[in-house]
């Protein structure tokens, strides 16, 4: 096969071609050839490249990726030389990129290093081809015509990628424990099952690259010696669902999954199961009795699932994110990926930021990176200036870390030994107006309303917790309540059956640590420091301030303010019910919050 | 079994019992094919009452008791009809941060309905949900099956009586 070092695309949809396309591509090669350079230079079509109104011919540039529009015969003198001879983009000819705003994944940041969401938001996630443009399904060829499966479990195991559903265990360790047991047939389950709230980065890479985690999950299949997968995707997710069943049928068409993949004797097919609406299903033995079609309740382990699994059969189960990122692992080599993060935490991970950051969405960053530079650098700070207070790492099972913890390396032992855990990757950043007792509060209500209900320690032990800090938040603490919740944390971190027990405490007893003093307030002073909770706080209208533009009165649900137009309003305390509406609604800042 | 699921049965109408057979008939052969069957009823029908869980049962040859106890460990599952529109207020963090407990306020206030309820002429009825992973546009509600995202309290009651009317 010849060897180009540079290809040019240029479109021939029925456009381009009215605007003499095949013109451009004669020129071009005329061109080339004059100057020397067509051994080295390939023009080739292909079809729409961008926005079908712009006036034609469209051509892209590779290695480059340039996107050059609206040239004539005339310009390809002058863009072969400079462009292919000199080795200068021309400017004036270039595209005027639309400018696409996607809040949730913007343009890589500085920081960023993007190898799970590399595709997202770039390729179509309905078209097979545009996956196989990027390299897609190369790793998997790459897989079964060369390597046998002791070699793919050895180059993941090189890579050092670890389980990124929030555990951390070496996937490749995983893998090979499957690959022991004398069981057959076996099964591959990926947990979509993204219920940590604050975390969607699971939902981006299905919605927009599902290929990659199908890809990553036969090549797994393969090393294991799996005949069968399946994806378990939240209820939550619809059109993650939809795009996935689109790929997987698509997959299907070319040949990756089925009956003998690539003309080998190695077949495997995979089926999309739908949660119904149970946090606990993201637990690995909730999730196989929930595929099996029972109560999504978890069991004691062991037997660990890679003996006894789906149907009682050795399975193997991981994360969206980790299958993703074993392709590229493939293509790259170990090597590559291991030169990234840190000794222990292999590799690069994604985050979905949220809360009180100047840029919310996902990022994907190697591991080692400081917490500062999460929310500083790539986040862009706290949110209308305010001052920083905690972020809370992990989901509902992590914990809450603090301005002397920014800059902790995140990794998966740096974090755990900080209070907190890496988790699937949710970061909430919260500043000076949260407060922690609610907070708290609120991934209690969470938690107690999500324990299955099987072992007492979680099904009782959240509920009184959840008591307790609403007991608190409503100003009726007592001394004695802050021993109490010191005392059922450790017992409900001790002798809950799953992880969902075993983590419920810790957002409590991270807040009891760092931020004693609140708790301390609410309880002694009846006071809530960050005006939040309702049973402490009172609004107030300040004179000087108010206009009498009668937008509180007309927003508060409650007709709680009273006052003529273009006269002071007063609020009642009797009949307010704080909702802090006429707080947000106001355009003066005259009402101010008292506790 | 047959003598207390009957009068259940019955109170099923025909257009409902031939989808559920549908339903059925479709995914029998599937391993593990109950948690299909239900989230296809759920989304199909819109309720999994007691009268389908019987059905269900009696159809697929498991214990009404299975059926019984899948149902009512999820969530998503519900086995009372819903309104016309549904509207969820997202409970992630994020949203609940960003001020969807003032949403629901208000939105209690214009539809005098509690939260988990329908209003009385079956219009629409509101709930909460789990984080639907749309944080970066907290606060967030579901309508239906859309997110609407980054609501600001002034033009949420338009959204509310948009709703109630159509």
């Amino acid at each position: 096969m010849a060897f180009y070092r540079s290809h040019v695309l240029v479109s021939v949809d029925p456009e381009c071609l009215a605007r003499g396309a095949h013109d451009i591509i004669d020129a071009l090669n005329d061109e080339l050839i004059a100057q020397g350079l067509i051994d080295e230079v390939q023009v080739l079509e292909t079809s729409r490249i961008g926005d079908p109104h712009r006036l034609g011919p469209d051509m892209l540039v590779y290695p480059e990726n340039v996107h050059y529009a609206n040239l004539t015969v005339d310009d390809i003198p002058y863009l072969v030389e400079e462009h292919f001879l000199k080795g200068r983009i021309v400017e004036k000819f270039r595209a005027q990129e639309k400018v696409i705003t996607d809040e949730e994944l913007g343009a890589p940041k500085p920081k960023e290093v993007r190898v799970v969401l590399r595709n997202c938001g770039k390729i179509d996630p309905h078209n097979i081809e545009e996956y196989i443009a990027e390299d897609g399904y190369q790793a998997l060829a790459k897989v079964i015509t060369e390597m046998t499966p002791e070699q793919v479990i050895e180059e993941v195991m090189k890579s050092g990628l670890r389980g990124r559903g929030g555990a951390g265990f070496p996937a490749a360790r995983k893998w090979q424990l499957c690959r022991q047991v004398q069981d057959n047939p076996k099964y591959l389950t990926c947990n979509a099952d993204e219920g940590d709230p604050g975390a969607f980065m699971n939902r981006r890479v299905l919605e927009s690259d599902p290929h990659s985690v199908i890809e990553g999950m036969i090549i797994a299949a393969y090393a294991i010696g799996a005949s069968m997968g399946y994806i378990y995707c939240r209820a939550e997710y619809p059109i993650a669902v939809q795009n996935l069943n689109i790929a997987i049928a698509q997959a299907r068409e070319f040949g990756f999954l089925g009956q003998n993949i690539f003309g080998t004797d190695f077949s495997f097919d995979l089926e999309v199961r739908m949660g119904a609406g149970a946090f606990v299903c993201g637990e690995e033995t909730a999730l196989i009795a929930s595929i099996e079609g029972k109560r999504g309740e978890p069991r004691p382990r062991p037997p660990f699932p890679a003996v006894k699994g789906v149907w009682g059969k050795p399975t193997n189960n991981n994360n969206v994110e980790t299958y993703a990122v074993v392709p590229q692992i493939i293509l790259k080599g170990a090597e590559w990926y291991a030169s990234m993060g840190t000794e222990k935490s292999k590799g690069t991970k994604t985050f979905a930021i949220a809360g009180d950051v100047v840029n919310t969405g996902l990022i994907e960053v190697p591991f080692g990176i400081t917490l500062r530079e999460v929310i500083y650098d790539v986040g862009g700070g706290i949110k209308d200036g305010k001052k920083f207070k905690a972020i809370q790492t992990g989901g509902p099972m992590g914990g809450c870390l603090v301005e002397e913890h920014l800059d902790l390396p995140v990794d998966y032992e740096a974090l755990t030994a900080a209070g907190s855990i890496m988790g699937s990757g949710g970061m909430i950043v919260m500043d000076e107006d949260t407060c922690m007792v609610d907070i708290a509060r609120f991934f209690m209500e969470f938690t107690q309303e999500e324990s299955c209900g099987k072992c007492t320690p979680c099904r009782v032990g959240t509920k009184h917790l959840l008591e307790i800090h609403e007991k608190i938040c409503a100003g009726k603490g007592e001394p004695a309540d802050l021993e109490r919740l010191d005392e059922l944390c450790v017992e409900i971190t001790r002798n809950s059956l799953c992880g969902l027990g075993q983590g419920a405490p810790n957002p409590v007893i991270s807040t009891l640590k760092y931020f004693r003093h609140e708790y301390e307030a609410h309880i002694y002073e009846k006071r809530c420091p960050a005006k939040v909770c309702r049973a402490l706080i009172r609004f107030e209208i300040q004179a000087p301030a108010c206009t009498g533009c009668t937008v509180c009165s007309r927003n508060c649900p409650v007709e709680a303010i009273s006052g003529e137009r273009r006269q002071v309003h007063v609020i009642d305390d009797e009949k307010c019910v704080r909702c802090g509406i006429c707080v947000q609604v106001c355009n003066f800042n005259a009402i101010e919050i008292l506790s | 079994m047959e003598a207390v699921a009957k009068p259940h049965i019955d109170g099923l109408c025909e257009d409902k019992r031939a989808l559920l057979d549908e339903i059925i008939e479709q995914n029998r052969e599937r391993p593990g094919a109950l948690m299909v069957v239900l989230n296809e009823t759920q989304s199909k029908i819109g309720y999994v009452s007691v009268p389908i869980q019987h059905y269900i049962a009696k159809k697929m040859r498991v214990p009404v008791g299975a059926v019984h106890g899948v149902v009512t460990f999820y969530s998503f599952f519900t086995t009372e009809p819903r309104g016309k529109h549904t509207m969820k207020f997202c409970m992630g963090t994020a949203c609940y941060v960003g001020g969807v407990p003032q949403l629901m306020e208000k939105a209690k206030q214009i539809t005098g309905t509690e939260i988990g309820r329908t209003t009385p002429d079956g219009q629409l009825t509101l709930e909460v949900c789990r984080c639907v992973g749309a944080c970066s546009q907290a606060p967030v509600v579901m309508v239906d099956d859309e997110i609407v995202g980054r609501i600001k309290p002034n033009k949420f009651p338009q959204l509310i009586k948009k709703l109630l009317e159509s």
